[in-house]
Order: C-alpha cells, then structure tokens, then sequence
C-alpha cells in the first residue's frame, strides 16, 4: 500500500504563470456535432481558459519562479533540487529540469530530474522533493508542475488551459509534513493517449492525417480522451483515496480547511465534492477562468482562488490528482504564513 | 431494482426529452437531446444510486433504455 509520511518540511511559497491571452469558450470555439457551447460550458464549467501558440511550459514555470523567489527573497545559491513535473517538455531529450537549472541561475550543485505525469503529476512530485528533502541533506527545492504548448500544431480541446506553476519547499526541524496515498491502475492507459511520436509508435507523414475520433477531426500527435471512462474513473478513485489517507493516518477528513481537487470537470468535480459531504466554500475551483490545466491545477488553484485568504493563518490542506495513467495521489499537509505570488499574466518572449 | 424507477431517475438528467417518451425500447441514442455530455449524467447515475461503475463501452454497446436498465442491473 502506497502510503508515506514525511516530517520535517513545508511549503514556504507557491506561485503560476499563464499565457495573458484569453480564449472565451464560445460558439467559434466549440464546434463539435454532438453539442453546443452552452452545453459544454454547463457541463465542464469551463467559461474561459488560457492559451498561446508560443510559450512553453517552462517558460511559464520559469516565470512564476523568477517571482516567487523574489517574493520569498531567497538566496538562489541555497536552491539545491529542482523537479520539474510536466507531459510537455521543452525538448524529448535532454530532460527541461537541466534547462530550468542554468536559466534560473541555480548552482551546479544541483538535483534536477523531470517527471512525465500529467493530472496526477503535482502530488507525486510533491512526494518526491519531500522524502529528499526530509533527509536534512538539503534545504530549499522547487517543484514546477504544468502543461501548455504541444510538441506539434493542434486546434486545442476546449476542455484545457495552459499553465506553469512553482511550489517553494523547504527543510524546517519540527514542521508536521506531508501524508501520501498513491495509486495506478495502468489497464486505462489508453483512456487519455497521444498515440505517435514515442518510441513505440515512431512519427512519421502519417501522424499528421486527421482521423475521426469521437466526432472530432485530430491527428494521431493530439490528445485522445475516452471522456467516458475517464469520468467513471474520476468519480470513483479521489473519494476512496481520501477516505483511505484519513482512515490510514487516523485523522477525519472533514476537518481540512480546504480540499483542492484536480481541475477535471466542473460536472466529475461537484460530484466527488457531494459523495465526500464537502461545503463548496472548502472546495474552490479554478476551472471556470482556467479550464483542467493539468499537473498545474493545484497549484494554480490555490494561488488564483486562496489568495488574500489564508497567507497569514494556518491552514489544513487535503489536495487528490487524478487522471491520465490512469494515475491519482492524495496529499494532507497544513501551511502557516504561506507565500502566495501575484499571479503571473505571460505576453510573448 | 425496477425498470420504471430507473426510467423516472434517468428522465431527470434530461432537460428537454419528456419522460412520456422514454420506455424500455427507446433507443436512447436516437434522442435528439443525448449526447456524450448526457452519457456523464448517466455514469454519475449509475454510480449514485445503484454504486455501479460503468464504463464507456456499457454505453457504447447499449442501444435501448432496457439494454442500459440490464447492464446496470448485472453489475449489482
């Protein structure tokens, strides 16, 4: 049972970085032939979302960090792990960590590692710069989680909004932690797949040729979602996996002052919400402005909906990703004078 | 678990389709209000008040209310 408990660390700053651009879901957007814009938008709760044809990941990632150390004033020198979370990196090789260490004018004496999850993505990130973190070793680390610009050209799926964020963590003696609970279940992992351009399908000239996919024309480089699976999976594994965190640390989930869910669907997210009894003033969504940002939604969640709220105050934490994999991690953690950066609104390089 | 009560719950996910209109032999799919948004309402049915998880298939292969009513029914 994948469970772990680490000590000895927090959450000192969050911040993230959107393209400025906003895309409206209106009828000139949502062109499908099973429903129209209203439609949608009642159902995924996705009004608007951020999108650019030019920045990348990292170049939001790096942003919100340029940020969120300056508004920690951290030494730059004392940032000594750097992950960054992400299914659209800059390059297939080498890994974007090593690019995000020389740009941000971290030291050489540096861990840097990239992990390819997607809505999952953040809470096994967190994981990881937590257990090394708890060793002592080191004493400051950055997590980026987030997903924007593809690896080819694509009419984006309105369900999805592109953002960057940064999560500052540093080793403190005495602080309570983070609680896990992990889980994979890999029989859907064609329910969201981008088909080519890996190695087991090679890209080649026929990559390129739109296909009919659920009443959609997409090339075989854009992503497939078997929406239906997915959202039988997305209202049954979260709940069950916060159910099973609290029961196995001994702890009632309801006392969490907020629960900060992946942003999937407004409709796959209100019910998980009503199933665990949860006040919607406990569950904020960032979805409505942002759309489902991937391994950035929680992140950007707190920072575009908490703050102002709860910098100053402690707060209990519960936060599930869930999704492509199919993949889902749940974490409880409490934060005390949070720093929570401006969000950063991206023009053109 | 009875057809009609099923019926009666799923009439409730759909706004404009009145529930005189849906039978055991409606093909579901032919309605003009159905669509893959409305296939959700349907899953979260399932799940809320009969704690069954289907999945997309269950409704690709299902083409009338009864086909659906069965599924549903053996995954009790």
């Amino acid at each position: 049972m994948a469970f772990f408990e680490f000590k000895n660390v927090k959450i000192a700053g969050i911040a993230a970085g959107v393209p400025a651009n906003i895309t409206l879901n209106n009828e000139q957007v949502i062109q499908s032939e099973d429903y129209d814009a209203n439609a949608f938008v009642e159902t995924t709760g996705v009004r608007q979302r951020r999108v650019s044809e030019t920045l990348t990941t990292s170049d939001l990632c790096f942003a919100a960090a340029d940020k969120l150390i300056s508004d920690l004033e951290w030494d730059k020198s004392e940032i000594e792990m750097l992950v960054f979370v992400s299914q659209t990196a800059d390059y297939i090789l080498p890994a974007t960590a090593c690019i995000l260490q020389e740009r941000l004018g971290l030291s050489k004496e540096c861990y840097a590692e990239d992990i390819a999850l997607g809505c999952s993505g953040w809470v096994y990130g967190l994981s990881n710069v937590v257990s090394l973190l708890s060793t002592g070793s080191i004493k400051k680390a950055l997590l980026f989680a987030g997903d924007a610009k593809k690896r080819a050209k694509e009419i984006l799926n309105p369900l999805f909004g592109h953002a960057g964020t940064v999560t500052a963590l540093e080793y403190i003696e005495g602080e309570k932690g983070f609680q896990f609970h992990f889980g994979t279940d890999g029989s859907g992992y064609d329910s969201i797949i981008i088909l080519d351009g890996g190695s087991r399908n090679q890209v080649s000239p026929q990559s390129f040729e739109l296909e009919n996919f659920e009443g959609k024309q997409i090339h075989r480089l854009q992503t497939r979602m078997k929406g239906m699976d997915v959202f039988a999976f997305g209202i049954s594994v979260p709940p069950k996996s916060i159910k099973k965190l609290a029961e196995h640390y001994g702890f009632d989930y309801l006392d969490a002052d907020y629960f900060i869910f992946h942003q999937a669907n407004m409709k796959m997210n209100e019910k998980i919400r009503t199933k665990l009894k949860l006040e919607a003033d406990k569950v904020p969504y960032s979805m409505p402005n942002f759309g489902n940002t991937s391994s950035a939604s929680i992140p950007l969640t707190i920072v575009s909906e908490l703050k102002g709220k709860i910098e100053n105050k402690p707060a209990k934490f519960i936060c599930c990703g869930f999704g492509v994999g199919l993949s889902w991690g749940t974490v409880a953690f409490e934060t005390d004078n949070l720093v929570i950066s401006d969000l950063v609104e991206l023009n053109l390089y | 678990m009875e057809i009609e009560k099923f019926i009666d719950l799923l009439a409730e996910q759909f706004e404009e389709t009145d529930r005189s209109l849906l039978t055991p032999e409606t093909k579901f799919k032919d309605l003009e209000e159905w669509s893959s948004l409305l296939a959700l309402s349907v899953i979260a049915l399932a799940d809320e008040e009969y704690d069954v998880a289907l999945k997309g298939d269950d409704i690709r292969n299902a083409t009338t209310i009864e086909d659906l009513f069965n599924t549903i029914k053996n995954k009790i």
